[in-house]
């Protein structure tokens, strides 16, 4: 209950600002000049699908989500408004919970807002809308990976540019460092591989489920949570 | 259940080497309206941030409504309305959506916290403001803000930092009288260093200097006990000199010092500590007129509360029984009182009691 609380209050206070709308607004025109204007993507590949599209995603997330959750308890320690809020009789975890369900939202809410593109492509030709739903949900996953991370972040610093670049410097050794695996020595790149968001994005942008790679980004959800929650926490004995 | 709604054993709080807190004990009961006074850095914000469950005590404990801040923090925190320093609001936020996410937080729903808000709006006076976004507000309503988010649930102890600070006369009465009306039915602790707040809306004094209590009495008592008097004398300037004067007076029976103190530009002022508790005032003007000044004033006045603040916290210290810590933590300027050795030793004995807890 306090976790949807919190939630609700994050999710209505991210459009009571600009953060909301120019993060949406820089995906939606990211992903557009991604999709029709990179060589090889789209147009060239020449089929119905969204492959190319949910591959290039990431990159995008890269800078989305730590902008998104940079001022999720940076702020509210900034402002004092942390004080408040945790002295309220609220437990810890709700308090991340609910942040991070805010901002899970605010991603929900801007890939449904690239829907246009499937819609275009199905009336192109003929759309397997499975393939769709497993990447869209592969982008989820990713993206909440990335959002743990950065609400990790922006527990260490009451600075959110910190939080941004902590996270944006996370975010970004994640999702590249599966295309630098041939430069790692051949021990450790499949180590890598495994580290590498995109290595477990890549399947399921191709429509395909896999466990393990679900339970990859479940534990990349839970463990930066954890350590958020443990910073959130850590105040009292400071 | 008995009546004593807060109470703090022992409480220390050490940051790194600087202790902000130091062996801190008090009671506050059912009803009354406590006042933290002390000077900034004093430990008033470390206390009520210990009371609220924001940060935990480094050894002791407290109780606040029977709950203890270790053990069942969330009872605790259901049972504090509380306002900190500087009033950190979500400024972006229109104050109605403010106060119901706070009503909510509080676990108030539907009709309730509807009937709820509305009480707690009224009482604070900012149902003209329920649209407007908290950024615009002034800092008197702010203010108000806060403190209606600290009352919806209509808490049995509120705990409020420095809620008269930065405001102006006018808005600092008006949150004085809101305070004096809710502490009717509740359970207040304030922190100011305001004396006057002080003397006007609280039962009780907690004065704190360097993580100390130094006295813990009603505002009377305080200022009834703090001991002698002192006489003010004007005289109109003319054929003497500031010193002549002064030399004058001095030689009055029972006058200790004569400070000259700051009055209009035609007079002379003097204040005169006597080193008793008899009336000087008659043996003044005798020696007034003896010394040919003319005389503009002569009055007696009681300590007042800044005086005895600024005693206890700066080291020129009034002689008080319960004086004890104060005397302990200023030792550079008055001898060593063996009570002060005892307190040290109950500071040791705290520790090995609180140890235990400290690792849950």
């Amino acid at each position: 209950m306090q976790t949807l609380n919190i939630a609700r209050r994050q999710f209505a206070s991210y459009f009571n600002g600009p953060a909301a709308y120019i993060v949406i607004a820089l995906v939606l025109i990211l992903t557009g000049f991604l999709f029709f204007y990179i060589p090889g993507a789209f147009f060239l590949t020449g089929r119905a699908s969204l492959r190319t599209l949910f591959q290039m995603m990431p990159f995008t997330l890269m800078f989305a989500c730590p902008a998104l959750t940079m001022g999720l308890l940076a702020e509210e320690k900034r402002n004092g408004t942390l004080e408040l809020l945790v002295t309220m009789p609220v437990r810890e975890w709700e308090i991340i919970v609910g942040k991070y369900l805010a901002a899970v939202g605010l991603l929900a809410v801007t890939f449904a807002l690239t829907l246009p593109y499937p819609l275009v492509v199905n009336s192109l030709g003929n759309l397997d809308w499975g393939a769709v739903w497993t990447g869209y949900f592969g982008l989820l996953l990713e993206g909440s990976a990335l959002l743990a991370i950065g609400m990790m972040a922006s527990s260490f610093t009451d600075n959110q540019l910190i939080a941004f670049f902590v996270a944006g410097t996370l975010a970004f050794v994640f999702v590249i460092v599966g295309y630098a695996t041939p430069f790692f020595p051949s021990g450790l790149a499949s180590v890598v591989e495994q580290m590498s968001f995109s290595f477990h994005f890549e399947s399921m942008a191709r429509g395909v489920l896999d466990t393990k790679d679900l339970v990859f980004f479940c534990s990349v959800i839970f463990f930066p949570l954890a350590i958020a929650f443990r910073g959130l926490e850590s105040r009292r004995w400071k | 259940m008995s009546d004593v709604m807060i109470e703090a054993r022992n409480l220390t709080k050490s940051y790194g080497a600087v202790r902000a807190l130091d062996d801190v004990s008090f009671q506050v009961r059912k009803g009354e309206v406590l006042g933290f006074l002390g000077p900034n850095g004093a430990g008033k914000t470390t206390a009520m941030k210990i009371l609220t469950c924001f940060i935990a005590p480094t050894e002791g404990t407290a109780t606040v409504n029977g709950a203890d801040v270790w053990d069942d923090s969330l009872a605790v925190r259901r049972s504090i309305g509380y306002l900190p320093e500087s009033t950190p609001l979500y400024t972006e936020m229109m104050v109605l959506e403010y106060l119901e996410f706070a009503a909510r937080m509080r676990g108030l729903k539907g009709p309730e916290a509807h009937k709820a808000l509305k009480r707690a709006v009224e009482e604070t006076g900012i149902g003209d403001m329920l649209a407007r976004t908290i950024r615009e507000l002034s800092k008197g309503y702010k203010q108000r803000v806060g403190l209606a988010q600290a009352l919806v649930h209509t808490p049995p102890v509120l705990i409020l930092d420095e809620p008269m600070s930065g405001l102006d006369p006018n808005q600092a009465i008006e949150i004085r009288d809101l305070i004096t009306s809710v502490g009717k039915e509740r359970t207040v602790v304030l922190s100011t260093h305001n004396l006057a707040e002080v003397q006007v809306s609280c039962d009780r004094v907690l004065i704190i200097s360097k993580g100390r209590i130094v006295a813990d009495d009603t505002p009377d008592a305080l200022v009834a006990t703090a001991g002698k008097a002192r006489f003010v004398v004007d005289v109109k300037k003319g054929s003497k000199t500031d010193g002549e004067v002064r030399e004058l007076l001095g030689k009055v029976k029972g006058v200790d010092r004569v400070r000259p103190i700051e009055v209009g530009r035609e007079e002379l002022g003097f204040e005169i500590v006597p080193t008793g508790d008899e009336d000087l005032r008659a043996a003044l003007f005798q020696a007034a007129v003896e010394g040919g000044l003319v005389l503009l004033g002569l009055r007696r006045e009681g300590q007042n509360l800044e005086s005895i603040f600024r005693g206890l916290t700066t080291g020129d210290a009034p002689s008080r029984k319960e004086q004890r810590a104060a005397d302990s933590a200023l030792a550079t300027t008055r001898e060593e009182r063996p009570s002060a050795k005892k307190s040290d030793a109950a500071d040791a004995e705290s520790s090995d009691d609180a140890d235990p807890k400290k690792e849950d």
